[in-house]
């Protein structure tokens, strides 16, 4: 035999593959990982500390720096944290609104995960561009009633900042119309593909047990087989109106996340259908005071993001700045499972293991 | 979401029921025993560990664990209260990996120590970083 | 079939002179034809991924080419602290070098050939693999983790796929009875991809392996190494590594459409037109497969040339003698069919038996 000893592969900060400045220093055995080892905070930026220097209005075009790729879930917890410790009622229009473009974040987020999974396999940025393209046209949406393609500053605590305008529900209707026919297509081109299925099936297997001890949520979660959806464990907004189904996966493999955040987009056009439907009429926006004072004391708030469960711990001491402002950020706890996942497992699969998590990096270090 | 039943809880645990009426208040000695109850108990089932964090309160440091069950959708927030002079409390990620980089997370922004942590370091500041920038005392150099 | 006069006559000199005026023209054809790769390939890929590749250099964007290379050369040249020095000059001069050898013995055109090898298929397979040697020199000598994985798998993908490739040939040469290139297209009244579609098959897929094209692009591998083995050159060094890629590109179109496709032959157009109408389509297809497919990881890359393609290739080797030997004089519009009929069975039967991955998936457990 020959002598062999491991040695210790830094992959990134600067790499294609981790979605962000992030680092894993990884102890490789030829191609096969024996231990690794994430580094995190290349991109703290100190929010939370931020964040107890600014009026609690200022505070909203902060969250949306925490998960870049879906600004308007990041408003979410935090405004609803703050309407419940304020006790702001917020008008059903605006409720309406908010699941729309909540959900239509979740889709665009949803194809950004999968088109960089498939980049991160190797298929030469083909899904990627086709999955760009669908997400271009929600991105137009939202641009449309924001005036913002990427973050929109949208909610505020009892509405949201703009009405929909008038040419806004035919646009809708039409991505609404083409959309699953394209996700078929892309489905029906990836799914069946005997080298994504390869390269996928029985790769980074995560059990139920260590998901839930690992405190991993969202499509992570699930696709472990775990039925845990915030919007029906404790819906918030108008998620008690709307009917939807949680798709689960089987066995946690990278297959079974792909395979979940593929129905999750088709749940999500059937739950924008029927919130289009229901959308009454109405103002947007209660009255709040311009210089907010909430009372003194605590609210914890979560939702449904397209990376998990995504919270918002609020400590209010009656002044104009939160006193604490915390962010459960599920990108950052889904990264928990992480080492499970690798250790074993060679370099080409870690790689897609990673992609398949999903994270967002101005998440995760915050 | 529910909340599980306090009173009875409290009285298991030997907790006191917080004000607020989210949850219980422990003594940091009790809290590796109570969230070890909480996730064994067959009747409780508390597997899933949501969210760890901490607030600088004038007096002291406060620790809140949220748990969740899932199999019976409940919540239960649990509380902490240690002295701001070397303020340390049990480590909790024996139990939950979930907890590992949380606890990092506060040790590193609030300088509480989670004894028994196997891994205790700064996690998004880099090593040598003087103070803890979350205390509500931290002088900034920006 | 018209005939055509020779290239090269009786030159005024001798041997030297045609050399030197074959070998500049062979080099000058090269560069033209990567120049002309380089830009089929990223307007391909472009229109492949629904988008529209570059356009503004020159019309169409026919200057791009031009445009990287100036790039390219004007930037620094960085010889890594650490590197081999001598190893690391060397590495691409030794990539280059054979790529260019290979093309001495192709006709183009009859007769315009630098040398008419009576074991010219022996001379390809020969010089082809020493190719490889450039290339993990490159990658090991940059001294980087990355560099040095990409030239592990170069080497071990190589003796791989060497094996199935040669047997395919051999039952090229058995059809033919010469090892000459000439002689070669010379038996191609009827295209051998008729008469060997197995070869054929098991040819292009070992080819794109030699060459490191997707989904064997183990070497480079974007997402996982960052471009692997040149991931420390820069400058002309760099610009060279890159020729080498499409030279090879070049070269694989050029031996698929020799072998074949039927070389230089063809009604109507001039000889050399036919050449380069097939090596653009063999050249298309490669672009379609990277288009299309993610990459495959290393042990299955290895598994599908020793479990798939292997088996394939001596089933084809053994049918051809015995056909070679039994019935010398069968008509070819008998065995054409027959044998494609042999190869779709002999495909499907042997992808029933091999999946890519270590695991049969359908196995999993939940």
């Amino acid at each position: 035999m020959l002598k062999t000893e491991p040695f210790i592969l830094n992959i990134g900060p600067q790499h294609p593959s981790t979605h962000g400045v992030f680092r894993l220093r990884a102890t490789m055995d030829g191609e096969i990982m024996t231990d690794v080892e994430p580094v995190f905070g290349y991109l703290h930026r100190g929010l939370e500390k931020l964040m107890e220097g600014r009026t609690y209005k200022e505070n909203i075009p902060l969250t949306d720096r925490l998960d870049y790729v879906s600004a308007i879930n990041n408003n979410w917890p935090y405004v609803l944290a703050l309407e419940e410790l304020a006790g702001i009622s917020v008008p059903a229009r605006a409720e309406y609104i908010r699941v729309i473009m909540g959900e239509l974040q979740r889709i665009a987020s949803h194809l950004l995960a999968i088109g960089s999974l498939m980049n991160d396999m190797g298929a030469f940025y083909t899904p990627f561009m086709y999955m760009f393209r669908e997400r271009e046209k929600i991105l137009d949406l939202f641009s449309m009633v924001t005036g913002q393609r990427l973050l929109y500053n949208f909610m505020r605590f009892g509405g949201v900042s703009h009405d929909f305008p008038a040419e806004f529900l035919p646009a809708l209707d039409k991505l609404l119309r083409t959309l699953p026919g394209f996700l078929d297509e892309y489905d029906a081109l990836l799914a069946e593909n005997e080298v994504l299925l390869g390269r996928t099936k029985g790769v980074g297997r995560l059990s139920a047990e260590m998901a839930i001890n690992a405190s991993v949520s969202g499509p992570v979660l699930r696709g472990s087989g775990v039925r845990w959806d915030i919007r029906k464990a404790s819906p918030y907004s108008v998620y008690d109106h709307l009917e939807f189904d949680i798709p689960v996966g089987t066995i946690g493999d990278t297959y079974d996340r792909y395979r979940v955040r593929m129905a999750e987009m088709r749940e999500s056009i059937h739950l924008i259908r029927q919130a289009t439907q229901q959308l009454p009429a109405g103002k947007t926006m209660n009255n709040v005071p311009l210089r907010f004072r909430p009372p003194r004391g605590e609210a914890y708030a979560q939702v449904e993001a397209p990376r998990g469960a995504l919270g918002c711990y609020l400590v209010s001491d009656g002044s104009e700045t939160p006193y604490r402002c915390h962010f459960r950020a599920p990108a950052f706890l889904n990264l928990s499972a992480l080492k499970e996942m690798l250790i074993g497992q060679k370099l080409s699969d870690a790689i897609i293991i990673f992609g398949s998590i999903d994270i967002s990096m101005g998440e995760v270090d915050r | 979401m529910k909340l599980p039943a306090l009173p009875e809880l409290a009285c298991s645990l030997g907790a006191e029921i917080d004000p607020s009426g989210s949850g219980l208040i422990v003594q940091p000695e009790k809290l590796l025993e109570t969230a070890r109850h909480l996730k064994e108990t067959p009747g409780l089932d508390f597997t899933y560990l949501d969210m760890i964090t901490a607030v600088d309160y004038p007096d002291n440091f406060e620790i809140i664990y949220r748990f969740l069950s899932l199999k019976r959708n409940e919540a239960v927030i649990i509380r902490t209260r240690v002295d701001k002079e070397n303020a340390s409390v049990p480590s909790i990620s024996p139990l939950w990996r979930g907890a590992d980089y949380q606890e990092r997370e506060i040790y590193d922004l609030f300088g509480i120590a989670f004894a028994g942590h196997p891994n205790l370091r700064r996690i998004m500041l880099w090593e040598g970083f003087k103070g803890y920038p979350l205390r509500k005392d931290y002088q900034g150099n920006a | 079939m018209p005939t055509y006069p020779a290239i090269s006559p009786d030159w005024p000199g001798n041997l030297w002179l045609h050399a030197l005026v074959i070998g500049v023209f062979l080099i000058a054809f090269l560069m033209v034809t990567v120049m002309t790769y380089i830009w089929i390939e990223r307007r391909g890929l472009g229109r492949f991924q629904a988008r529209l590749g570059p356009n503004r250099a020159g019309p169409l964007g026919l200057l791009q080419a031009f445009a990287d290379m100036i790039k390219i050369l004007t930037k620094e040249d960085i010889i890594p602290s650490r590197a081999d020095r001598l190893l690391f000059w060397l590495a691409p001069v030794a990539a280059f070098v054979p790529v260019v050898m290979v093309l001495a013995v192709i006709p183009l055109w009859p007769g315009l050939q630098l040398a008419d090898l009576n074991t010219g298929v022996l001379y390809i397979l020969a010089v082809s693999g020493i190719g490889t040697i450039g290339i993990f020199l490159s990658g090991y000598a940059g001294n980087n983790k990355y560099g040095l994985i990409g030239a592990m798998r170069e080497t071990a993908q190589l003796m791989s796929y060497e094996l199935p490739l040669m047997l395919a040939l051999l039952s090229v040469v058995i059809l033919t009875g010469s090892l000459s290139i000439t002689e070669l297209v010379a038996a191609q009244d009827v295209p051998f991809i008729l008469v060997q579609p197995l070869g054929f098959v098991v040819f292009f897929l070992a080819t794109l392996a030699e060459i490191n094209r997707s989904p064997f692009d183990l070497v480079e591998a974007d997402s996982e190494l960052a471009s692997g083995f040149n991931i420390e050159y820069s400058g002309m060094k760099f610009a060279l590594l890159y020729v080498v890629e499409y030279s090879e590109a070049v070269v694989a179109s050029v031996l698929v459409a020799t072998f074949f496709l039927g070389g230089w032959r063809g009604p109507l157009l001039p000889p050399v037109v036919w050449l380069l109408l097939k090596m653009v389509l063999v050249f298309f297809v490669i672009i379609w497969i990277r288009a299309t497919l993610p990459r495959l990881r290393i042990d299955q890359a290895l598994g599908f040339a020793w479990k798939y393609l292997l088996p394939i290739a001596l089933f084809n080797l053994v049918t051809t003698a015995l056909t070679a030997v039994f019935l010398p004089n069968l008509s070819v519009w008998v065995v054409a069919p027959i044998n494609i009929l042999l190869a779709a069975a002999a495909m499907v039967l042997g992808a029933r038996q091999f999946k890519p991955g270590h695991a049969n998936y359908e196995r999993l457990e939940p």
